[in-house]
């Protein structure tokens, strides 16, 4: 073997080591840059650059939480990034004083522009519309999720 | 939605192989001029292996992340032909008998193995959510399994071995790791409301309350007393470094961080006191050219080896099967690193620590994505206890900080290791595959049904 074609195949095979780590890259790109699905924009400047950043509250999603029944009725607290607790523990986001529920009862929080309710091993369950929730389950619109004797909902 | 990548995963995984083969290929051609005859049996039984597994991985986890298994490819097949070069270049070390391909790819193959059962067996990752305090008693158990007087045995200094009569050794402290990662996910879930509680403020630090130290201080016994009591300095490390940066991850306070830190440094240091096994590290690490510490045995030899094979690769590398990475005592196992260094150069080196980063940032992507708080601890606990072990042994090895006996994940040869790996891939590849997965469609308008994911 000359010294040449092992000069070259040393380069050539450091040459395709880097090309599979681009390639890896090229996979996720959708990870790094986002997807492109929608075709480049016909409106510049309105369109966010990153699908990851901050969606502007686009239809379908809720902007509100509403107390529909139990003593806290009439209650609204307003939506943001930030996840809301429920139970009767003093640093909940919403305190209920009621018998029937736990002090750290259920959570609720956005993800991908959906808001996610969690039971957090409460002794009387959470139940969303007439399911109990055993897992992290997606909240639609307008369906009631009952705490104890409080009945929340989340609406535009 | 995610897509499901079948294909792109497929080519990459050829594509790992292929380098693989290409590998054997150019070591064959450099050290005796021809292509190696085992050159085909190797690559096609990496080949199938891998097929099988991507069969299994498409089979029960279709929607698991494309890129896992061909980093985690092409990683294990470069270390293969590493081991399969240190055992074809004639040395004078003593060490040097006892690299054996061979018994690599057989481990792979186990690991392989050991990979699709999880994958088949385990169908929903959060059944070990049940399972925290079990994983806790099994991990503190494996941990101390070597201590038991007949069944422990010592090796090169450190009491970390158990052998098992007609088979050889095992490492439990691989295994230890993941049961630890598990309970700790699980524990943090249950727990993380109190230890996020603030107390006293101090500087710009919210200091935990003085109640909530407890577990903390619990880890950072036992890892101490893994150092002290079986000389194991890399697992106390791992061990410690991955909880903090789980409770960091469950409660988002940098205090913890600071703290950990704190008893960790203040922990070795008192160590390197009192014990001669550390200190005589230390020592190596301070002043590892010193010609005394060079000569004596177990001395600063075997880093000055690496640092001078890495030397000499320099860039570009003196090309595979043209360096003297036989001149670095047991560069098979600790020392991969820098034996490949010498062979691939920096270049090469960039391109390895490149595919360990995205084989953990996939790992980080699973947690982000994830629902649930536990697999979100625990594929963000998984993947640092990967980053952990690299930048553990690669630091150690290029005297960034004092040498742990750690492997190179996927690289060095060892049966425990590669099996404990393939575990822990296997348990990503399960989470990513919960956290792509679509979720279900909730119906809006007809209000009386509920889809639920099972």
């Amino acid at each position: 073997m000359s010294e040449l074609t092992l000069l070259l195949i040393r380069l050539a095979f450091l040459a395709v080591l880097w090309f599979f780590v681009i390639a890896a890259v090229g996979v996720i790109r959708t990870d790094l840059f986002g997807s492109r699905t929608a075709p480049a924009g016909p409106r510049k400047g309105v369109k966010p650059a990153k699908p990851m950043a901050k969606p502007k509250s686009k239809k379908g999603e809720p902007r509100q939480l509403i107390v529909t029944g139990g003593p806290l009725q009439g209650t609204t607290i307003n939506l943001t990034e930030t996840p809301i607790t429920i139970g009767r523990a003093n640093d909940a986001t919403l305190v209920v004083s009621d018998d029937y529920a736990s002090s750290r009862h259920a959570r609720l929080f956005p993800q991908d522009g959906q808001w996610i309710v969690e039971d957090l091993g409460s002794t009387n369950g959470t139940y969303l519309d007439r399911s109990k929730v055993t897992r992290p389950t997606p909240v639609p619109l307008g369906v009631p999720i009952r705490v104890g004797k409080t009945v929340i909902e989340l609406r535009k | 939605m995610p897509a499901k990548r079948r294909l792109a995963q497929l080519v990459m995984l050829a594509f790992a192989v292929a380098i693989t083969m290409g590998a054997y290929a150019n070591v064959g051609l450099a050290m005796n001029g021809e292509i190696p005859s085992g050159m085909l049996t190797y690559g096609l039984s990496l080949g199938g292996l891998m097929l099988a597994a991507y069969l299994v991985l498409a089979k029960f986890a279709p929607w698991a992340d494309p890129l896992i298994l061909p980093l985690v490819t092409v990683i294990n097949g470069l270390g293969l032909v590493m081991i399969f070069r240190l055992s074809e270049s004639p040395s004078k070390l003593p060490s040097a008998t006892l690299a054996s391909p061979n018994s690599q790819i057989l481990w792979t193959l186990v690991g392989v193995v050991l990979f699709s059962v999880t994958l088949i067996f385990m169908r929903d990752h959060r059944a070990l959510q049940r399972l925290t305090y079990t994983a806790g008693a099994l991990g503190l158990l494996l941990l101390v399994s070597p201590l038991t007087p007949g069944l422990g045995q010592e090796l090169n200094g450190a009491r970390i071995w158990i052998g098992i009569p007609g088979l050889g050794q095992l490492q439990p402290a691989e295994f230890a790791k993941l049961a630890l990662v598990v309970f700790f996910a699980g524990y943090l879930v249950a727990k993380r409301d109190v230890l996020a509680l603030a107390g006293r403020r101090l500087l710009f630090i919210d200091l935990p309350r003085a109640r909530d130290l407890g577990p903390v201080l619990i880890t950072w016994g036992v890892s101490l007393g893994i150092l002290v009591m079986q000389k194991d300095l890399g697992s106390s490390l791992l061990l410690f470094g991955t909880f903090i940066v789980m409770l960091y991850i469950a409660t988002q306070r940098s205090s913890w961080v600071i703290i950990g830190i704190l008893l960790f440094v203040g922990g070795a240091l008192l160590a390197g006191m009192l014990f001669d096994h550390v200190q005589a590290r230390f020592e190596v690490y301070l002043n590892p050219e010193d010609p005394e510490l060079f000569k004596k045995i177990g001395g600063s030899e075997q880093l000055m080896q690496g640092l001078f094979a890495m030397g000499s690769g320099g860039i570009l590398g003196t090309g595979l099967g043209q360096g003297h990475p036989e001149l670095i005592p047991l560069a098979f196992s600790d020392f991969i690193f820098a034996a490949t260094g010498e062979e691939l150069g920096l270049t090469g080196l960039m391109a390895l620590l490149m595919l360990y980063a995205l084989l953990v940032e996939r790992g980080l992507r699973t947690s982000l994505a994830a629902r649930d708080p536990f697999s979100k601890l625990l594929a963000g606990g998984l993947s640092f206890l990967l980053a952990w072990q690299v930048f553990i042994i690669v630091g150690g090895v290029t005297n960034l900080i004092p040498l742990t006996g750690l492997v190179t994940p996927f690289m060095s040869q060892g049966g425990s290791a590669l099996l404990a790996n393939w575990i822990l891939i296997a348990l990503l590849v399960r989470m990513s595959d919960a956290a792509r997965r679509p979720p279900p469609q909730a119906i809006q308008n007809e209000g009386m049904t509920q889809v639920f994911q099972r």
